[in-house]
């Protein structure tokens, strides 16, 4: 769901946030128009924003986890997780956490990837919220969802900077509540 | 300088959460863990604290994280002192205009990128990542932030590898 369409109906907020961020066309390849954060985390205020939204949300829902997907979740999960007083797990592409990992597999558009998390990060039962900064077909969230089911934790929500058109309208990613800030900017929205 | 002198209480728990991973990457590294770190909100808090409280007067406008586990440490400090976060990152992440920089691994060479235009001349700059060894990341983030006209007021680290004597002089 979007969060305007979900309480911050008229947030002014949510306009700053939508506007800092940058539509690079034909990255990483022709025909997909990118949309970059990094030009929203170079505004402190818009950066605010966003963290404090979610803070705002997640504050009193007994969230004990927030997991990050490498590497944009790392640039928002944690700052969320401090403010909350969870704690903060990454979940990493294969072959980058020490130590002993489980591991899940999603499709890419050509072949598949692979999230890894490590073994006694999360506890039995623990209430969990899973951040990225954009979802499309919800693959990567999919395979985040497993992993911390497979720990046993309980996911309460994926939480989004921002969702492509294949999520308008769906609640709910594999049977986890969905949660975006904002919709994809076009190119014409830039100056 | 390490800020280790024993006397904080903070600094002697934030070392006891860091976990010690034998033989990883590879055989004979000593691979320092901070994810246990973050596992402990506590001591997580209070690591983010001590560079808030070190840098929140020193006119910082640029945070820069190194990827990844800078993209950790970076933010937080970031949006508590009012600085902007710039992410430093390995080559043909960042889409749209780059520089990069070249530095030296074990084996062969890497490269760090950063986009045109993230920072400006003048700009006060901390660089932050997890752990300092060599420091040839740093140097290459370093040189980085210079080329774009930006002044490093200093590298912070969580941790610096104790197996090599490091120079603070990266001039």
């Amino acid at each position: 769901m979007f969060a305007a369409e979900n309480g911050l109906r008229g947030d002014p907020r949510l306009q700053v946030i939508s506007e800092a961020i940058r539509v690079v066309p034909d990255f990483p390849k022709p025909g997909i128009m990118f949309q970059d954060i990094t030009t929203l985390m170079a505004d402190h205020k818009a950066f605010k924003h966003t963290v404090d939204i979610f803070v705002e949300r997640y504050r009193d829902m007994d969230i004990s986890v927030v997991a990050g997907v490498e590497a944009r979740g790392f640039m928002f999960g944690p700052s969320i997780a401090l403010a909350i007083g969870a704690k903060f797990v990454p979940l990493r592409k294969a072959g980058k956490l020490p130590g002993e990992v489980i591991s899940e597999s999603y499709v890419l558009e050509y072949g598949t990837d692979c999230l890894e998390m490590h073994v006694g990060a999360v506890q039995l039962a623990e209430r969990a919220l899973i951040i990225d900064d954009l979802v499309a077909t919800g693959g990567t969230l999919f395979a985040a969802i497993g992993l911390l089911e497979r720990a046993g934790a309980e996911v309460v929500e994926c939480a989004c900077v921002i969702g492509l058109p294949e999520v308008k309208g769906k609640f709910r990613v594999n049977g986890k509540r969905l949660y975006v800030l904002v919709e994809p900017r076009q190119i014409d929205d830039c100056c | 300088m390490s800020s280790c002198n024993g006397e904080d209480p903070r600094i002697l728990d934030i070392k006891s959460k860091i976990r010690v991973v034998p033989n990883f990457p590879k055989p004979g590294i000593m691979f320092r863990d901070i994810t246990t770190l973050l596992l402990d909100p506590v001591a997580f808090k209070n690591t983010v604290d001590l560079f808030v409280e070190r840098y929140k007067d020193k006119n910082i406008t640029v945070v820069a994280g190194i990827e990844a586990r800078g993209f950790i440490f970076g933010p937080p400090i970031a949006l508590a002192i009012g600085a902007k976060f710039v992410p430093l990152r390995k080559p043909k992440k960042l889409p749209g205009e780059v520089i990069s920089e070249e530095y030296v691994l074990e084996y062969g060479t890497d490269r760090l990128e950063m986009h045109v235009g993230a920072v400006e001349q003048g700009d006060r700059a901390l660089m932050v990542d997890d752990l300092v060894a060599t420091g040839g990341t740093l140097c290459a983030a370093m040189t980085l932030l210079e080329r774009e006209g930006a002044e490093v007021v200093e590298c912070a680290c969580v941790i610096e590898s104790l197996s090599l004597k490091v120079s603070y002089e990266y001039v």
